[in-house]
């Protein structure tokens, strides 16, 4: 395919940019932050994404959604990050979305329709330690009854005391560092022997740590095949990885703009900052670099809809690429700003902190480098 | 099957057919590659035969109109067919100067006489073009040269000196700016092609770090240009050379054989496995690779479709010669000592070496990084001042 929008996606963009621009701005999410507000999002910006069509915009037509793919996906979380609106879109529009595409129907028919009506939030239990390292699951599930019994911990759960449900990678066979043995399950928030600990993070999202004491799930409650989990969360885990690199193009791009605009104002020595070339440079390389980071999300979000071989290399490198210009975006950005660059009352310190969380979010721009090396022979 | 399924089937068939095998082996150097032109020796039949049936087909210039030595195809045919030469590892039946800036130079500013003349020409890879840009004294800022062409009535009389004209020893005709008046500095310049084998014109290797000679000094003495031979109008030369520039910057995006994303790190996996700080600069390095040929690939379908800054390939020039010049930096340090051979057969003539060298005029030719860096501040960022 062309490596251009095309005029539906187009369209999408221009809705979805005024969208967040108008109902969720940086003014709605400091709003949210300042109240200390135990969800860190919005539920009523939640259903506005439902009536725009937002929260299905992966379910399959068929299944009362949009039946769109990563790109336009893609295009909303590009626009989320710009504005830095949150709300429970990439974990569960995308990434659990995604997962529960191959789950069974009875399963789909539970979740699909809440989260289409924007009322079902659903978390992604993955992590176990501080980077991500899903091979490395220990969280045990044993055979029990007509189901399993889940015992383990999960933490960076993001909105997990918010969620409705949560997907739980846990290990049915194998030994820890194999991808085999792995089973994802749907534990409702409510299952005896579920804990959880929410915390706020730098950027004010919401994360939970969670604690499985023997939690009984039924077998239905099984996502994909027993044993057979990685292919599932590999699913998954690349749908949020390359949605988190588009959020990161917006995050980027947002705190980019912002810099440029300050670089045209601000004046010292008599001269629009903008004048010297010491920024000027940076600013063009910089700019470069967003340039690159979106095209190569582009690209990564072209290929998975595609279902091509090559789409797991590329959101490996997607996520490390956006992460890695994104960073420098806000990096420079607060630089370039100068003192008010941080203050709290400028926005160019929120793009900083909300970076850090995306990049560690389904792994860093060097566990994703370590896989491109891999993913190339080496 | 779509329109261009169909395409996609029929130039695979075709280059199945036509291809000799031997040219669907990578070129060893710079000696497997056919530059065309009066003198040229072909290395092999097969060289000259592949050629020849591009030539036949109008591959040689796929995207080029018929009239003019091309085979019309649109971008989405051109791109589909270098595709299927790339997957089919084809060489490039003949690289020049000719093809990738002056063709599109004339077809833009050119009169039909000229373009059905010189295209042709390229085309058919009869004549070799070089450049003439620079001059001793013009680098960076080229639009102070002072090559001089006095006006004769029917004809101009050049005198001057260019620098850094590539393979002006080799090549067989010149695209040259040239000052027509001497007092307007931008609206003073005339865009004139002449055969380096008129009287007047002698050219001197430059031999440079590499070891290599790709670049000449070239004088012109009193050389009598006809007055047809000039490219858009009298004064009018600045335009036509910027637009060749971003040509030139243009194709950079293009290069590499399978488009370059095959990783050099899987050959040299002995080396990398113990070195981890090497293999994690490697697969970073990869990564600005991928990123550079998905936004080259993006950057095309944008330019193809108009929706390119006209400044754009400014940025693309930067980000590829950087990147290009850290690849490099990895083959030496991933050689080790054997990369510091010079001359060996074992070395392949000091192949790593030398072209790590050559790499370093990647961010000078053509525009310096630097320059590239305030076209972009200025142009697309639009930020204040001179």
């Amino acid at each position: 395919m062309a490596m251009t929008l095309n005029d539906d996606q187009n369209m999408l963009r221009e809705s979805a940019r005024d969208f967040m621009a108008s109902e969720a701005p940086v003014t709605h999410f400091r709003k949210f932050r300042d109240m200390g507000c135990k969800d860190g999002f919005s539920h009523g910006l939640w259903k506005q994404f439902a009536e725009m069509g937002f929260t299905g915009i992966l379910i399959p037509e068929a299944e009362g959604g949009m039946g769109m793919g990563q790109i336009e996906a893609g295009i909303v979380l590009e626009e989320i990050g710009r504005n830095l609106s949150p709300s429970p879109f990439l974990t569960t529009s995308v990434a659990a979305v995604e997962a529960l595409k191959l789950a069974d129907k009875a399963m789909r028919d539970r979740w699909f329709p809440g989260i289409l009506a924007g009322e079902t939030v659903i978390g992604i239990a993955i992590e176990e330690g501080v980077k991500h390292r899903p091979e490395k699951i220990a969280c045990v599930a044993e055979r029990s009854g007509n189901g399993f019994k889940l015992t383990g911990h999960k933490q960076f759960v993001v909105q997990g005391t918010s969620s409705d449900m949560l997907i739980v990678a846990a290990r049915t066979a194998g030994a820890v560092g194999e991808t085999d043995g792995l089973t994802l399950f749907a534990v409702d928030k409510d299952a005896a022997g579920l804990s959880m600990e929410a915390a706020r993070l730098v950027d004010s999202a919401m994360a939970a740590h969670v604690k499985l004491d023997g939690v009984h799930v039924n077998a239905d409650a099984v996502i994909g095949d027993v044993d057979g989990g990685w292919a599932v969360l590999s699913k998954m885990l690349d749908a949020g990885r390359v949605g988190a690199a588009a959020e990161m193009v917006g995050v980027g791009t947002g705190a980019m703009d912002m810099t440029f605009d300050y670089l045209k104002t601000r004046k010292q020595f008599d001269r629009v900052i903008g004048e010297f070339q010491a920024l000027q440079h940076r600013a063009a390389h910089l700019y470069g670099e967003m340039e690159g980071a979106r095209s190569i999300v582009l690209k990564a979000q072209s290929l998975m809809d595609e279902g091509h071989a090559k789409a797991e290399l590329y959101v490996a490198a997607a996520k490390a690429k956006a992460g890695l210009a994104c960073n420098l975006a806000v990096r420079e950005g607060v630089q370039m700003h100068g003192g008010i660059g941080m203050t709290d009352e400028y926005d160019i310190g929120l793009y900083m902190k909300r970076d850090r969380g995306l990049n560690e979010f389904f792994g860093d721009a060097y566990y994703h480098a370590d896989r491109v090396a891999t993913m190339n022979g080496y | 099957m779509s329109e261009l399924e169909t395409f996609r089937a029929e130039a695979r068939a075709w280059l199945e057919e036509n291809c000799p095998a031997e040219m669907r082996t990578p070129a060893k150097g710079d000696e497997d590659v056919c530059w065309g032109g009066r003198n040229f020796v072909f290395q092999s039949d097969a060289q000259k035969l592949w050629l020849e049936r591009c030539v036949a087909k109008g591959y040689t210039v796929p995207d080029w109109p018929k009239a003019y030595g091309g085979a019309g195809l649109s971008p989405q045919e051109t791109k589909v067919l270098r595709q299927e030469m790339a997957k089919l590892g084809c060489r490039s039946p003949l690289n020049s100067f000719g093809i990738w800036m002056l063709g599109p130079a004339l077809l833009k500013f050119g009169t039909e006489e000229q373009k059905v003349h010189y295209m042709g020409q390229i085309a058919r890879g009869e004549i070799r073009w070089c450049q003439g840009y620079s001059e001793p004294g013009s680098g960076s800022d080229l639009v102070s040269m002072q090559t001089f062409g006095e006006d004769k009535g029917d004809h101009w009389v050049v005198n001057g000196q260019k620098i850094w004209t590539s393979y002006a020893d080799k090549a067989d005709w010149i695209f040259c700016l040239v000052r027509t008046d001497k007092t307007n500095k931008y609206q003073g310049i005339s865009f004139l092609l002449f055969d380096m084998e008129t009287p007047g014109v002698t050219t001197k290797p430059i031999k440079l770090i590499s070891g290599n000679s790709p670049f000449c000094e070239t004088f012109f003495d009193n050389v009598v240009v006809p007055k047809h031979q000039i490219v858009g109008e009298l004064n009018r030369g600045w335009d036509v050379a910027k637009y060749l520039l971003g040509h030139e910057r243009e194709m950079i995006s293009g290069m590499g054989g399978d488009g370059g994303v095959t990783s050099i790190g899987a050959a040299m996996k002995a080396v990398l496995s113990e070195e981890p700080v090497l293999r994690a600069q490697m697969a970073l390095f990869d990564v600005e690779n991928l990123t550079f040929r998905a936004h080259g690939e993006r950057f095309m379908d944008e330019w193809k479709t108009g929706k390119a800054h006209p400044a754009y390939s400014n940025l693309m020039k930067y980000v590829g010669t950087e990147l290009n010049k850290k690849r490099n930096e990895l083959v030496m340090s991933i050689g080790g000592t054997q990369a510091l051979e010079w001359e060996s057969e074992r070395s392949n003539g000091g192949s790593k070496a030398r072209n790590w060298l050559r790499t370093k005029a990647n961010s000078i030719e053509g525009g310096t990084s630097e320059v590239m860096l305030n076209v972009v501040s200025k142009r697309i960022l639009e930020m204040p001042g001179a």
